[in-house]
């Protein structure tokens, strides 16, 4: 038997097709393989009666496919040898697979619960995991949050300082842990879940559907109608622009240049009510459901949204370029957080934030699904990894997103078909799904009982891969600078908390 | 120079001038309007309902719960349930949220929030808020955060988010409040001096939303203390948000 079945983004395997080892036959070939330029997509337990059975996707980007494997472990194996040693970016997911059913990965360097899961099977609290120590003379501790000074989601960073210098940060979540994964397989069909996926990041809405939705429309032959792809997609590029759009507003405010903070807010607001415009929700809930799309765009929004697209692209250049051109902001952002791109790669950043560092990530790209197998968007990196290059980036994905938009919509037709009832999942599968959202890559993953149920339901955001690259990036700064680095990355606590 | 003027003049004037007269595109899906006499009680709409927010015979939906989503008038016969682009949704008390048939919004909104003589007196012209996340989705946060934008910018009221608890005259909850994050919401709020109030905003925070299922939640904080101002939505529109403290103010 071979030992990986591989398998397109978006595609559903039958459970008995995903071979079945022990860790120790499989560990070499996981190393081999991220050693020749695979990642880790997903790395997650699940319970089957006695046994553990424990599911490796590898994400071959060169070659758009998706390896799955699987290792069991029986009732009395508690432990495997770690990867994170040799692996850093299996660090996170051996951490969870840990916390979540109690399997010791040997040898990880620092095994601490990732999140508190209420249904873990590692009953330890904070107080049970001391921060990391600095030691020496002057070294001084800085902790902050869970509530923060702002409107901002909960969690707690931990500084070992310096003076002002940092010398490490460690970042502790789990404070919005309110444990969608496991409501996503309580009793009831996969559509009645559309709203929970739409809750996985509240700013993220359109990517999760669009992950959630190739599930859902697992069993159904063929895709949704093609109006409906267009639309989705469509929607997902506004998304995109218009996250980027307020970040770019935030970090301008966090460098005091309220000019930027202020226009750009402002033009957030136009293509968040764009979308209310035709969704009936600044956020897109409630457009896309499995099948299809709710709500049309018909030809008078069409028009209405195009015009205003188009004011809106004139004005993200207009304060762009005096932005990106002015030395007070240059300053502030140029050389400050970096990360190189050897680091981005071992830690296994995805998204904006790796390609900020020279990686050449996408999913779009590398594993394109929908719309992007026919209108490819073009690789946009930076080569630097500093703020300046996830700044610049962001400005360039948006005004990327908008061309995008604005050229679908100038071909979309005046009608057609919307929604085609997918038909139920298929019985004992296992389903993929990846999507670049605004921060990078979100995969989902589900696997079906024997009756069709969802039995386990998967969910890693892109925040997941890259909080620990914001933790790197401060190193060496001043502690001054860790809002501006933190906002470069904008990072997900919904997403990462689940 | 130039550009920057420039950019001054494109900018233009972006906050809305009557915030308690500015109305929602018409495509919101605001206060919801039902109709029994068109009603089979076949029970379509409780059953896609992702929170549990309709009860049949009679027709009612708690907006408390309501996550505004629509699929219940996608799933509708009879076209017996419509969300109308009303905004002003927030209330005083946890009954009023529950619509009945016939319930227009104009007759909700006249008594929705009663604003109390001593409230007016001693928050009327400056109210600071705590905001508390509490495990939501990060929606909420999105459109609080939006209150104080250029748009809607909900300082010129008095309203303002601080960063101290101490410096706080209330706090504004968002999220069904995880297990996780149940110790440092009741801390946040114990930091906070008399009198004060709070805000439970969105359909998380109010009910636990399409969460309230989950064991991972803890809403003791809400069995403890009294919510003043009830915020239906998810995420509430930053008018809701805005309209329903003024309301509560007296403004």
């Amino acid at each position: 038997m071979e030992n990986w079945i591989s398998e397109k983004n978006g595609q559903s395997l039958s459970l008995r097709e995903v071979p079945v080892l022990r860790f120790a036959e499989l560990r070499e070939d996981i190393v081999e393989k991220c050693r020749h330029g695979m990642r880790i997509a997903g790395f997650f337990g699940h319970r089957e009666e006695k046994t553990l059975r424990l599911f490796i996707v590898l994400a071959s980007d060169a070659e758009s496919t998706l390896l799955v494997s699987s290792a069991v472990f029986s009732e009395d194996e508690k432990s495997y040898e770690s990867l994170t040693p040799e692996l850093p970016q299996f660090s996170m997911f051996e951490r969870e697979f840990y916390e979540s059913y109690g399997i010791e990965p040997l040898g990880h360097p620092w095994l601490k619960s990732v999140r508190f899961p209420h249904d873990g099977a590692i009953k330890k609290n904070e107080a049970d995991y001391p921060f990391f120590k600095v030691g020496g003379e002057g070294i001084h501790e800085v902790g902050v949050g869970p509530v923060h000074a702002g409107v901002i989601e909960p969690g707690h960073f931990r500084f070992m300082c310096d003076g002002e210098k940092v010398i490490h940060l460690e970042i502790h979540l789990g404070y919005q842990h309110r444990g969608i994964e496991k409501l996503m397989t309580f009793p009831g069909a996969i559509s009645g879940k559309s709203v929970l996926a739409e809750s996985i990041a509240g700013d993220s809405v359109i990517a999760n559907m669009m992950a959630f939705c190739a599930i859902a429309e697992s069993g159904s032959e063929g895709t949704p109608p093609l109006r409906a792809v267009v639309i989705r997609t469509i929607a997902m590029e506004m998304e995109r622009a218009a996250i980027h759009i307020g970040n770019l507003a935030a970090l301008a405010g966090d460098i005091g240049y309220l000019t930027a903070n202020a226009f750009f807010g402002a033009t957030r607001t136009y293509v968040i009510n764009l979308l209310l415009a035709f969704s009936g929700s600044r956020f897109g809930r409630g457009l896309i459901r499995p099948g299809g799309i709710v709500y049309d765009i018909d030809p008078e929004i069409r028009k209405a949204v195009i015009s205003s697209l188009k004011m809106v692209k004139d004005r993200v250049i207009l304060m762009g370029e005096q932005m990106f051109d002015f030395p007070g902001v240059l300053s502030r952002f140029q050389r400050t957080g970096v990360v190189d791109a050897a680091t981005a790669h071992k830690i296994g950043m995805v998204g904006l934030a790796a390609r900020a560092s020279g990686l050449k990530t996408d999913v779009r790209s590398d594993h394109p699904s929908g719309l992007y197998r026919f209108s490819p968007l073009h690789r946009l990196s930076m080569e630097t990894g500093d703020v300046f290059a996830r700044a610049f980036l962001r400005y360039l994905e948006i005004k990327q997103s908008l061309d995008f938009v604005l050229e679908q919509l100038e071909e979309l037709s005046d009608e057609g078909s919307i929604m085609k009832s997918p038909a139920p999942l298929k019985a004992d599968s296992f389903i993929m799904s990846l999507v670049e959202g605004v921060r990078g890559e979100i995969a989902h993953f589900c696997i079906t009982d024997s009756d069709g149920n969802i039995s386990r339901y998967k969910i890693k955001d892109p925040s997941f891969n890259n909080w620990p690259g914001l933790a790197y990036a401060v190193r060496n700064e001043g502690i001054s600078d860790f809002p501006l680095c933190n906002k470069s990355f904008d990072l997900s606590y919904c997403g990462f908390d689940l | 120079m130039f550009k920057f003027l420039k950019i001054r003049k494109v900018q233009g004037r972006q906050y809305i001038p009557d915030i308690r007269k500015a109305s929602v595109n018409q495509k919101f899906r605001g206060f919801p309007l039902l109709d029994s006499s068109l009603c089979s009680s076949c029970g379509k709409c409780r059953d896609v309902c992702p929170s549990g927010a309709i009860s049949l015979s009679p027709l009612s939906i708690d907006m408390g719960k309501c996550v505004f989503c629509g699929d219940c008038t996608q799933n509708c016969p009879h076209e017996s349930i419509r969300f109308s682009n009303f905004h002003k949704l927030a209330s005083d008390s946890r009954e009023k949220l529950v619509i009945n048939p016939g319930r227009s919004a104009e007759n909700y909104c006249k008594n929705a929030v009663e604003a109390k003589r001593e409230i007016t007196k001693i928050f009327g012209r400056s109210l600071k808020l705590r905001s508390v996340s509490a495990g939501g989705c990060g929606g909420c946060e999105l459109e609080l955060n939006a209150c104080g934008n250029v748009n809607f910018d909900m300082e010129r009221f008095g309203i303002e988010i601080v960063a101290s608890p101490r410096h706080a005259d209330g706090v504004i909850i968002t999220g069904p409040v995880s297990e996780n994050m149940a110790f440092a919401l009741e801390e946040t709020y114990k930091a906070i001096p008399n009198p004060k109030i709070v805000i439970a905003m969105g359909a998380c925070a109010i009910s636990g939303g399409v969460f309230a299922q989950s064991e991972a939640i803890n809403r003791e904080f809400f069995s403890k203390h009294k919510v003043d101002i009830f915020v239906p939505g998810c995420p509430p529109h930053p008018l809701t948000v805005i309209n329903g403290i003024l309301d509560f103010l007296g403004a």
